[in-house]
């Protein structure tokens, strides 16, 4: 059956801006950036590890009417659109303070879990992104 | 970019999240309303509007779901929980608690489980609704 999973989607509100914030904050790279005239193919991915993609994507015409696009946005804006990433830090504190610094919005500060020492953050449309040092052994 | 809801929107949910942050200190709907870019008088009634309750229910129901968890997760005092997430007197923790959870710290405590999930999903789900 399968054997991998390659690309995640999220919806974000501007493809300019969500690279400006991906790539140039969180530092992941730009995959593919392809403009096909009806939509523009833009994923990225953590440095290193081109095998897991995110699919950063517009919601729009023509695959949903410009009502149901409206409320995508809505949704999205209001950090209930479901799109949620899990990432993975070797420095957690360290991370959080080089991205304080770079003005981004964070929802949890840097605590102890469990499973590691676990942060939360938002992207500029909404998105739900955490960052999580996980314990060794 | 994006329409006037929109930026409305997350300029709330903004504010939402300061609360997420700082939700064991005083509500302070003056320094919120700064963080969404309107009035005070303004600032209740849309962001009632846009998450359909209060500021104020909204940070109970966030500091009611740290209660849980350190009830469940921890052996700390009902009364040391109560002012570790905020709450000024241990009578309105207690009546909060029981008026959104449906039964009382102890008895909470009492029924407690773990749950092994990662923490911040247990945060989302198990706060209590509003």
């Amino acid at each position: 059956m399968f054997t991998a999973i390659t690309h995640s989607q999220i919806y974000v509100l501007d493809q300019d801006e969500a690279l400006d914030f991906y790539v140039g904050k969180l530092g992941l790279e730009v995959n593919a950036d392809v403009e096909f005239g009806f939509m523009r193919w833009l994923t990225v991915n953590v440095p290193g590890h081109p095998d897991r993609q995110i699919l950063l994507a517009k919601p729009g015409g023509p695959q949903m009417s410009e009502d149901t696009a409206r409320q995508v946005r809505e949704l999205l804006t209001k950090g209930a659109a479901g799109g949620m990433l899990i990432l993975t830090t070797d420095d957690c504190r360290k991370t959080y303070e080089t991205l304080l610094g770079l003005g981004v919005e964070f929802t949890d500060e840097p605590t102890e879990r469990e499973y590691g020492i676990d942060c939360g953050m938002r992207d500029p449309f909404g998105n739900h992104i955490r960052f999580t040092q996980l314990k060794q052994g | 970019m994006g329409s006037a809801v929109e930026d409305t929107n997350r300029r709330m949910l903004r504010a939402r999240d300061a609360m997420d942050r700082a939700y064991a200190q005083p509500l302070d709907v003056a320094a919120l309303a700064r963080i969404a870019h309107v009035s005070s008088a303004h600032f209740t009634r849309t962001f009632r509007a846009t998450f359909g309750e209060t500021p104020h229910r909204y940070l109970q129901r966030r500091r009611v779901e740290r209660a849980m968890f350190l009830l469940r997760e921890t052996d700390t005092s009902i009364t040391d929980i109560c002012f570790q997430v905020g709450f000024g007197s241990p009578g309105t923790f207690s009546r909060t608690f029981r008026e959104i959870v449906g039964r009382s710290p102890r008895a909470y405590r009492r029924q407690k489980g773990t749950t092994g999930l990662p923490t911040c999903y247990t945060m989302a789900w198990t706060r209590p609704s509003g």
